[in-house]
């Protein structure tokens, strides 16, 4: 294997997934760039994919009853550094920022939970299986008051946005399509719906507790009426209007593109809408489907170019998992779980509470000076601690190669190596030499756990992990 | 007016979760107060009157003082149309002063832009926590969001002085090398490097304090300690942030030592220790403190707490406030009411434009996204 092939799997590992340690890029290089594309691509195939549910919500008290919205939400970044499917939670994670749903709203986690797990069955097959599951899903039915669509006084909260923030993008229909979507939807609730409508305001166990939120539709409240959306006419349901929205144009286009910045670099140039082209091609010629779409771009040149390569700014959630999982901690029911979501929220980003419908502000917009203090600090701390796994392995494989003797540039050059490969700049480079080069040549021979030896190692990742380019994915 | 030409200064602190408005400043004169709240009322022999209408909730004695003294503006009925019972939402509201869609830039980051167009000071605006506020957020506005004073910075935990001397240097080198190589790298380069200048400075706030007055030890007294000390040391800081929570009291509001209760026990000493310092230091006249929260709660008590309302109360405080009540109490008559809840009457886009114009010298208009009436509660500076 070359250092290009191991740049390439990273940078694949990194964008499918959260990435991985070095042990775990070898063994994808053993397989191949295409057939690791394949396995990202089909997650159900994985027997084992994570922690066992018992096991993860035995050990960890707020995670027991689901009910906490920080126990839920750790439950998930849980399974994210776990997880032996990692585009299918990066792709959840996608859906959430896409599908942005919160629990200011609701004051139901659980319900939040089974949308994702909603995401997870359908994320990378047919859009409209999607759409349609999103739809009835009780959490989204809330947030977007669809409880409130009635035959005859509707409310256009959710035929709006599904058109404008998860389909097709603003410009591509009319008003009155909104109107007529919304009729569509007319009676896709809640059971209970008036009794949760009251109970997610006042978030109070009064009268009745809380319980299960589950998909109702009422036929009674639906407007079987004559409708005419996009320019065709019928008696449409909300799966008609589903059915002419996955076809659309403006869907492919708008979907793909979202997937391009999410997975391929946050700018689109212009060989970008090339590749997003592509990847519009293989949505219709797949009929329509996601996993398709996203095997075009994976396997482009574009994607596979330097071009590509750290052309996004990591999100807090990803910043975080992707740290947790070079240090291999949180591998077990562990104590300050709840920390995760918590340093995530002063980084910009708590999962199950995006500022808005519209989800996150990504690319440059993770970064302020408040945010950017969080995340070198946090991310720093847990890298630079040799006692934790990730940094054991790490400092074995140091200690086994040249006699344990580096040079400070070559302890720079493996570094950045192994925590990546991350192309650092030559005045990034220089600094970080400069800096381990106060203490002269390392030398690891005979190194305990812990050690002055060891902890020069650790010193120098926490500044890696401070740089400009460990901010990009 | 100022002695001297120093620049005047506001403190917001923000009490998150939805401050309950009538157990905070109580209608105790009006009987439908007890009516409607049969399990959370304040008893009227428990209320610090003002008059025979109006009085403080007993944990608000040190605001009460400074009550006395003329120092509080209470702004009754303060909120905006349509509320919105979301905390997330609401609060989003009153950060970026859109009501109607979601906005990108808090009404605080824009008058920090137009208090120091270039950027020149990265402390003109400092959060005391963790998370940047959306109030304070406003692309290319640098905003220091400081956990503890004493250990802020990068790389906080590195216990030996020197090594970290070494890492903020090597730090500093790295974000600083080569702009103008792509936009991100640069944007991340100076970002960096404003962390980094103001942490530098910042550092220096605690040793340059002293004082007489022993804050207690929960967050909002020592966020306010902090606070102080970061005005005392003249860094040219003009607006300071803060909250405190949660106030979301929709049960055990009251019952022994109720959650409303015991946060007040904490906010109103620390407002009152943080007054007394900025008169020690000769502050008092160029500091304005506003107390705000996302909305207010419902009037009927659930049983045990208060569920999500609208219409609150805010306070102003400083040496400058011509003390007294502005907005109108809002009715609690069952017609009155906004489906259960009290009807503002002002919008709280009209105390920030008070704020901005008469105290920071801003135009308000283009920060709060409109005109909106003001009140005298402060001369024009």
């Amino acid at each position: 294997m070359s250092n290009r092939d191991m740049a390439l799997m990273a940078h694949l590992i990194r964008r499918a997934g959260f990435g991985a340690t070095r042990d775990e890029l070898e063994e994808y290089l053993t397989k191949g760039y295409e057939t690791v594309v394949e396995e990202l691509l089909h997650p159900s195939d994985s027997a084992l994919r994570s922690i066992p549910d018992d096991v993860l919500r035995r050990f960890h008290q707020n995670m027991g009853e689901m009910r906490n919205i920080d126990g839920v939400a750790c439950y998930w970044m849980y399974r994210m550094i776990n997880t032996r499917c990692p585009l299918e939670e990066k792709l959840s994670l996608f859906w959430h920022g896409l599908f942005a749903t919160g629990n200011s709203k609701l004051s139901s986690p659980m319900s939040l939970l089974n949308q994702i797990d909603t995401f997870r069955r359908h994320a990378l097959g047919p859009f409209a299986t999607l759409l349609i599951e999103l739809s009835k899903d009780p959490a989204m039915i809330m947030w977007l008051d669809n409880n409130d669509n009635h035959k005859g006084a509707t409310n256009e909260n959710y035929g709006r946005e599904l058109l404008e923030l998860f389909s097709m993008g603003i410009g591509n229909y009319t008003e009155q399509d909104i109107k007529e979507c919304a009729r569509a939807f007319t009676g896709w609730t809640v059971g209970n719906a008036e009794y949760n409508a009251v109970r997610a305001n006042k978030d109070s166990i009064w009268p009745y507790s809380r319980y299960a939120w589950h998909f109702e539709y009422r036929d009674y409240d639906h407007d079987d009426g004559i409708k005419t959306f996009l320019g065709e006419q019928g008696r449409f349901n909300g799966e008609d209007i589903i059915d002419i929205i996955v076809r659309q144009q403006a869907t492919a286009h708008f979907i793909c593109t979202r997937l391009f910045q999410y997975f391929g670099a946050d700018q689109v140039d212009q060989d970008g809408e090339q590749v997003i082209q592509e990847m519009v091609n293989s949505y219709f010629e797949s009929g329509y489907e996601i996993r398709p779409v996203l095997r075009t771009l994976f396997n482009s040149d574009y994607f596979k170019s330097e071009k590509a390569r750290f052309a996004r700014v990591k999100g807090p959630v990803e910043l975080v998992i992707g740290a947790m999982r070079l240090a291999g901690t949180y591998r077990k029911p562990t104590m300050n779980v709840e920390q995760l979501t918590k340093y995530t929220g002063y980084m910009g980003q708590t999962i199950f509470q995006p500022p808005s419908v519209e989800g996150w502000h990504e690319g440059m917009e993770w970064i302020d000076s408040g945010a950017l203090v969080e995340r070198v600090n946090f991310v720093g701390k847990e890298l630079s601690n040799v006692k934790n796994p990730g940094m054991r392995q790490m400092i074995d494989r140091l200690a086994s190669e040249r006699g344990g003797t580096f040079s400070p540039e070559e302890l720079v050059d493996r570094c950045v190596d192994l925590l990546g490969p991350i192309p650092v700049a030559d005045d990034t480079r220089a600094s970080l030499v400069e800096y381990t080069a106060r203490q002269g040549v390392l030398h690891l021979e005979g190194h305990q756990p812990g050690d002055e030896s060891e902890q020069r190692v650790g010193d120098l990742v926490r500044l890696v992990t401070a740089t400009r380019e460990f901010q990009l994915a | 007016m100022t002695s001297d030409s120093r620049n005047p200064a506001l403190v917001v602190i923000q009490l998150t979760g939805g401050n309950d408005p009538l157990n905070t400043f109580i209608p105790y004169g009006d009987g439908l107060y007890y009516d409607f709240r049969p399990n959370i009322a304040i008893p009227p022999e428990e209320v610090i009157p003002i008059d025979d209408q109006f009085g403080f909730n007993p944990n608000l004695r040190t605001i009460k003082e400074l009550w006395d003294q003329g120092k509080v503006a209470i702004i009754n009925g303060i909120g905006y149309p349509n509320p919105n019972r979301s905390h997330f939402r609401s609060m989003d509201i009153w950060h970026t002063c859109e009501p109607d869609k979601v906005g990108t830039e808090g009404w605080l980051g824009r008058a920090i832009r137009d208090l120091d167009p270039r950027g020149e000071n990265v402390l003109t605006g400092v959060n005391f926590g963790r998370g940047l506020p959306r109030a304070l957020g406003c692309r290319g506005v640098p905003v220091a969001s400081v956990g503890e004073l004493e250990t802020y910075g990068l790389f906080p935990d590195i216990q030996d002085e020197l090594l970290r001397r070494y890492a903020l240097e090597a730090f500093g080198k790295m974000y600083g090398g080569a702009q103008g190589r792509d936009v991100v790298i640069d944007f991340l380069g100076q970002t960096g490097n404003n962390a980094l200048k103001g942490a530098d400075i910042l550092r220096t706030a605690p040793q340059k304090y002293s004082s007489s007055v022993e804050y207690a030890q929960n967050p909002i007294a020592q966020n306010l300690k902090n606070i102080a000390q970061v005005m005392f040391a003249d860094l040219g800081t003009r607006i300071f942030y803060t909250q405190h929570g949660n106030f979301d009291t929709h049960s055990g509001e009251l019952k022994g030592r109720g959650k409303h209760a015991k946060l007040w026990q904490e906010v109103a000493p620390a407002v009152g220790d943080f007054y007394a310092d900025l008169k020690e230091h000769g502050r008092e006249q160029d500091t304005l403190i506003l107390i705000f929260t996302e909305f207010g709660r419902r009037i009927k008590d659930n049983g045990s707490g208060s569920d999500h309302g609208s219409g609150g109360t805010a306070f102003v405080i400083g040496g400058a406030v011509r003390g007294g009540m502005y907005g109108e109490f809002p009715s609690l008559k069952e017609e009155d009411q906004l489906i259960g809840d009290l009807q503002a009457n002002n919008d709280f886009r009209g105390t920030y434009s008070t704020i901005l114009e008469r105290w920071l010298g801003l135009e308000a208009a283009t920060v709060v996204n409109g005109q909106f009436e003001q009140f005298e509660l402060i001369p024009k500076r």
